[in-house]
């Protein structure tokens, strides 16, 4: 098996894994393997280049998703109140559950699309899929807010896995998105600290002022 | 040209965040409104060349979405003037709850208000889909902060859902733009970028089932910033805890920006010879959006809630208006304009309902003919302006989309519009109604100041769209016929 496809595995695994974890200070270094797992695909997918866009491309990356991501979290984490437990609408073995299902369905619809070929390599989209998966089913299936965040950026991560194979135009522009991504993460971080101080709680239960 | 246009309210915003003092800061924000309208103005003149090797490139869509911007910019900038003076600095108290809270520092508030117009401005003039991407993360967040100026427990529940529905919403609109990079791929020749320019004489050849899940992925993310049901959860929550101004600039020019987003991808799938496929999942998501404001309007009893609710329906009309194509394009290239000058005007307007009343509840704010004469005369000319009736714009391009859809043979959507715009106008008439007659609460200082600066900009926003109600200029007709063209010939 090539390196992509041990890379790939991998990721699937790093997917299932945010659905079954229980504190968050693990989501948060889940997201730092999930980053540095990422930061390799450029290179192995895309190969060496005369301009050296792929290198450019892992190390911005590496910046960015295994280290810069998981630093603003764990930064956060700390400043917030409360048991630093994940707190689930869905139950984890339902959640991890509903994640194989995800799975299943990916590699069968990876089988029936009909995808260029020599785009992707096998297993990619299933990956990327899962990912896309897993990261909205924390948004809408976990209670804490930071879950809503670490979602949003594993859905994130998977987006940016399916981009991968296409990026060989302007890596400036990819890069671009990567620090659009982490000032959306920034900022959101700031909100999570004045709602852990208005609110005592980062508890998005508690957001019910705002009805018609 | 187009290289300083972004640079102004960038540079501007920087330097706003600098400035200790609050007068100059307060002139800042006027005077950069003021050159980023002259250059905006003046690329009608000149049109300008792209810019940073083809990353900006301004054509009519892009002009007629960033003129809008810059001249609600204007208006919400000298509004901005009197509001901020009158809101001042020192914690307050809540009207709503009771609780204790302060605003965000001024300077803040006006760095991120000027730094919203760069991003918009970035959206609008730029004919390339990652751009454009890029531009739509950074209006929102640069205008996160700005809804919650006032630091209390619901502008902040009303921030985070913006952030989290937006930037999910906009997360997918980027799958969409990898999902046209699919189908678009060739081995043989690789596109160098993701512009129109490159894109558009290519499409013909794009593989159809990608195009289509790259469409849908973008109509659902930048419909989530639009405001498109049934993704528009954040909107009113937004848009009714958002200073006045701001809400003003987010329906007046911010939502624009999303479709602009959307119009994008039609123009590909247009040029690909699919524009009946995007047209009717544009209608689709255009009357649900409708329908959806109906039923939320009636009986709403939050008078900037109504409002928000409104723009749902706006932005469901525009969706119509192009998925049915042909005339209702250009009708509703038009209903964009008169909406963006009319919803401007009546936020602005309801922040100086909202500075006298100190609510938001369409059953406590009575009298208001009394307490504020022109304030009053202008919200009922606003309400008739933004449910149609003539004289004004909005009763022009309602009817321009009316007449195509039925000389289309869209028998269906064409009732379901009218009974949707009727069950809105009875909706919006009662509270309104009732705000401007009845018995003045006795807290109420009779009558209520009114400043120059809180009134002129709503009135000369309003005055423009009943223009346009009696007489479209020759030279906005010719902008808003190659708006159209370009969207519907996939140009």
């Amino acid at each position: 098996m090539e390196m992509t496809q041990y890379l790939l595995v991998a990721l699937v695994c790093v997917n299932l894994a945010y659905l079954a974890v229980t504190r968050l200070i693990t989501l948060t270094r889940i997201t730092a393997v999930q980053g540095l797992l990422l930061a390799a695909m450029p290179l192995a997918v895309l190969g060496p280049d005369p301009h050296s866009h792929a290198l450019i491309l892992s190390l911005g990356v590496f910046a960015i998703k295994a280290i810069g991501f998981p630093w603003l979290l764990a930064r956060t984490l700390s400043r917030l109140s409360g048991d630093p437990v994940v707190e689930p609408y869905l139950g984890f073995n339902l959640s991890l559950l509903s994640g194989v299902a995800g799975l299943l369905f990916s590699l069968w619809l990876e089988t029936r699309l009909p995808f260029p070929p020599g785009l992707f390599p096998p297993l990619l989209f299933p990956a990327a899929l899962t990912s896309i998966f897993s990261g909205l089913a924390l948004v809408v299936a976990r209670r804490k807010a930071i879950t809503q965040v670490i979602g949003y950026l594993a859905a994130d991560n998977g987006i940016f896995l399916l981009g991968v194979p296409l990026a060989q135009g302007s890596v400036w522009l990819e890069l671009s998105v990567l620090l659009d991504v982490f000032v959306a993460v920034f900022v959101m971080g700031i909100a999570l600290h004045h709602i852990n101080k208005t609110f005592e709680s980062i508890d998005v239960g508690r957001f019910c002022s705002l009805r018609d | 040209m187009l290289t300083v246009l972004p640079l102004v309210p960038l540079l501007a915003g920087l330097l706003a965040l600098a400035l200790p003092a609050d007068g100059p800061r307060r002139a800042l924000l006027v005077l950069a409104g003021l050159i980023h309208l002259a250059l905006t103005l003046a690329c009608f003149v000149h049109p300008p060349a792209p810019a940073y090797g083809g990353l900006l490139e301004l054509d009519a869509l892009g002009q007629l979405f960033l003129t809008l911007a810059s001249l609600l910019f204007v208006a919400a900038s000298c509004y901005a003037v009197g509001y901020l003076g009158h809101e001042g600095a020192g914690p307050r108290r809540d009207f709503q709850d009771g609780a204790a809270f302060v605003n965000a520092p001024e300077r803040v508030f006006t760095m991120c208000l000027l730094l919203f117009l760069a991003a918009m401005t970035v959206v609008c003039a730029t004919r390339n889909l990652s751009v454009l991407w890029v531009g739509i993360e950074a209006t929102t967040l640069s205008s996160a902060p700005l809804i919650y100026f006032h630091r209390h427990r619901r502008s902040l529940e009303a921030t985070w859902k913006y952030l989290v529905i937006c930037s999910v919403g906009i997360a997918l609109a980027l799958l969409g733009n990898i999902l046209f990079s699919v189908a678009f791929y060739d081995p043989a020749s690789p596109l160098t970028s993701m512009g129109l320019t490159e894109m558009l004489p290519r499409a013909a050849g794009a593989a159809h089932p990608w195009l289509r899940a790259a469409f849908i992925f973008l109509l659902v993310g930048y419909g989530s910033k639009m405001g498109l049901a049934p993704m528009h959860n954040w909107l009113p929550d937004a848009h009714s805890q958002s200073p006045s101004l701001v809400s003003a600039m987010l329906s007046g020019a911010l939502l624009n920006c999303a479709f602009l987003g959307i119009l994008r991808a039609q123009q590909l799938l247009v040029a690909a010879g699919m524009g009946d496929f995007g047209g009717e999942l544009l209608v689709l998501f255009g009357l649900v959006s409708m329908g959806t404001a109906a039923v939320f309007i009636v009986g709403q009893g939050d008078y900037k809630r109504l409002l928000a609710y409104s723009s749902v329906e706006h932005m469901g009309i525009l969706a119509l208006g192009v998925g049915i194509g042909g005339g209702a394009t250009f009708g509703a290239m038009l209903h964009a304009v008169n909406h963006s000058l009319t919803k401007g005007a009546l936020f602005l307007i309801s922040g100086n309902i909202l500075a006298l009343y100190h609510t938001r509840s369409c059953y406590d704010a009575r009298g208001l003919s009394r307490a504020l004469p022109v304030t009053a005369a202008l919200w009922t000319a606003g309400f008739l302006a933004i449910v149609g009736s003539p004289p004004f714009g909005i009763f022009v391009s309602e009817l321009t989309i009316l007449k195509a859809m039925l000389a289309g043979g869209h028998g269906f959507a064409a009732t379901f519009y009218m009974v949707a715009l009727a069950v809105i106008f009875i909706g919006m008439a009662t509270p309104v109604c009732r705000m401007i007659q009845g018995p003045l609460p006795p807290a109420v200082p009779h009558p209520g100041r009114e400043q120059l600066l809180s009134v002129v900009p709503p009135l000369l926003l309003l005055a423009a769209t009943l223009v346009l109600g009696l007489y479209i200029p020759e030279a906005v007709t010719g902008l808003l016929e190659r708006a159209a063209a370009a969207v519907s010939l996939g140009g």
